[in-house]
């Protein structure tokens, strides 16, 4: 009796000290981060965040740049792999004949395996020349997309879209492993319910599968969005690396993790407080972008009886 | 009178498992033949082949016909699509789409390409008063139909069904998950649907199948023992199985 109570109480103070140890360190991180960056939080105020000028000559800093680079990179990286994570998602849950379906499964988790740095490669050797010499000129000339001012400009490889491809890849098979979880567990009463009323199967996928799986679908978008917006090593090799704000997509460009690992190992002084604080920032939207995330998700879920 | 059902040697096969065995029947239009037999016994099987719902399950297969009107179900030029239009259907476990009342009602129609709001709210209106559900939700039409209780979503999961005027009706154990109100319920109302339709019900519960049907199958092992009008069979079965399985001595 004594003893089973205190082999309880073991347990129940090992795994509190377990949980507290976790949030005692993302605390001391965060704390962390934040003083380091103080310095500069402090000179430049809110200026930090609006302020495009990113100057480590004359000890100048404005993140704007940087975060602009993050969120387009990150929003190009969504608008091109959901469709196709999802579809894919939709064909391999629904469609595809097991003997097919588990194959390409795995091809595409697999694309989760490969190293960042081996995507960054992929893009210098195989994405940055295709940009230039195809996909720039055949959204321009063949499309004539020229006019508008996301695809302004010559495009010399490196830049905005090739970091948005590139994140867009890396991003779709964890996009695509929910989507698969999720409509796999809607419940095949509700695909009996379409099909029986006379459904096609396409109308039975858009009207009982998909809108039961939305929820866990946007949860999919947001944990590729959450990968995307901190994805360093293959970004930093093809977005161009300049601080600048373009609206043209071939236009080079910057992001927050980018900036961070293109220039701590040259930092001194300040330049180290200015990429804290952009190390502070990225935290501050990760966490808002995960808040709004969750918010999401618990409003397009729907509950079965 | 259109609905009339015809299994001719028919059977089906899971993978290497027979699960029917070479069935004749005939379902008469307008009445209400309810399906008997312990678990397992194929019931559910040739229920949801009259639909070809069984078509979905991957590795299955079929021999001989099912005839609706005389038409062949499994023929080639038999749009599937529409005969589930023409064949409603209804499950254990009621299972409306998370959307309003309104929307699960007028699903069929719409996917059956009615367009018109004011036809649609007709067939709503229609629909929900012949599963006897209207007074309960008239008010409540754009509410989610997961907020019902369990017995009005069945009636509601009936009410979808007929939204699309099916001429067969197949029910699969519909009252097995309620309480003897909303039971009783929706035995009234495939009384009131009798003679507007055919009704085929699959039910474990024999008193059920006593009180709510014209006719009676009892299935076992796959195999087609008998059918007879409900009366006859509960009273005077021709097959000592049957008479094994009604007085309850298995099953």
């Amino acid at each position: 009796m004594g003893g089973v109570a205190v082999g309880d109480r073991i347990y129940r103070g090992v795994t509190t000290l377990a949980g507290l140890a976790i949030v005692a360190l993302l605390l001391y991180i965060a704390v962390e981060v934040f003083t380091g960056g103080w310095p500069v939080f402090r000179k430049f105020g809110l200026g930090f965040l609006t302020s495009s000028a990113w100057d480590p000559v004359h000890d100048v800093y404005g993140a704007a740049p940087a975060i602009f680079g993050t969120l387009v990179s990150s929003a190009i990286a969504l608008v091109i792999a959901t469709p196709l994570a999802v579809g894919t998602a939709v064909f391999l849950s629904e469609l595809a004949p097991r003997w097919l379906g588990q194959p390409i499964a795995f091809l595409v988790d697999l694309l989760a395996a490969i190293p960042s740095v081996v995507y960054g490669l992929w893009g210098i050797f195989v994405l940055e020349p295709m940009m230039r010499d195809s996909i720039a000129p055949f959204l321009q000339n063949t499309l004539h997309l020229g006019g508008l001012p996301i695809f302004d400009g010559v495009s010399y490889g490196p830049g905005m879209l090739a970091a948005g491809i590139i994140l867009a890849i890396m991003i779709l098979p964890y996009i695509s492993a929910v989507t698969r979880e999720v409509l796999m567990a809607v419940p095949r009463s509700q695909r009996e319910a379409a099909f029986a009323l006379g459904a096609t199967r396409w109308e039975m996928i858009r009207d009982a599968v998909i809108p039961g799986a939305k929820s866990g679908i946007v949860g999919g978008i947001v944990l590729g969005l959450g990968r995307a917006l901190g994805e360093t090593m293959a970004v930093t090799m093809v977005i161009g690396n300049a601080p600048t704000i373009s609206a043209s997509l071939f236009a080079s460009g910057y992001t927050m993790a980018s900036i961070i690992a293109n220039e701590f190992a040259e930092a001194a002084g300040l330049h180290i407080s200015a990429l804290l604080a952009i190390g502070a920032t990225l935290l501050a939207v990760t966490l808002v972008v995960n808040v709004l995330a969750r918010w999401l998700v618990a409003r397009v879920g729907v509950r079965y009886t | 009178m259109s609905g009339e059902i015809q299994a001719e040697d028919f059977s089906f096969w899971y993978g290497e498992t027979q699960a029917l065995k070479n069935i004749s029947v005939t379902l008469p239009a307008g009445q209400i033949t309810a399906l008997i037999g312990p678990s397992g016994c194929g019931k559910s099987t040739f229920l949801r082949s009259i639909n070809r719902l069984q078509d979905v399950v991957p590795r299955t297969r079929h021999e001989g016909a099912i005839r609706l009107d005389g038409a062949d179900i499994h023929a080639p030029g038999m749009d599937v699509v529409s005969l589930r239009r023409r064949v409603g259907m209804v499950f254990q476990r009621w299972n409306p789409f998370p959307k309003s009342v309104y929307a699960n009602v007028a699903y069929g129609p719409r996917v059956n390409g009615i367009r018109n709001a004011a036809r649609l709210d007709e067939i709503v209106e229609t629909s929900l008063k012949r599963a006897a559900l209207w007074d309960e939700v008239k008010d409540r039409l754009r509410e989610s139909a997961t907020g019902l209780s369990g017995g009005q979503q069945q009636r509601l999961c009936i009410a979808r069904a007929l939204a699309n005027d099916p001429e067969v009706l197949l029910l699969d154990e519909p009252a097995s998950a309620l309480d003897p109100l909303s039971t009783q319920k929706i035995e009234e109302l495939l009384f009131e649907l009798r003679g507007s339709l055919t009704v085929v019900i699959v039910t474990h519960n024999l008193q059920q199948a006593a009180r709510a049907s014209d006719h009676t199958a009892f299935f076992f092992l796959g195999e087609l023992i008998e059918t007879a009008p409900t009366q006859t069979l509960f009273t005077a079965p021709s097959d000592d199985r049957t008479e094994a399985y009604i007085t309850g001595r298995f099953g």
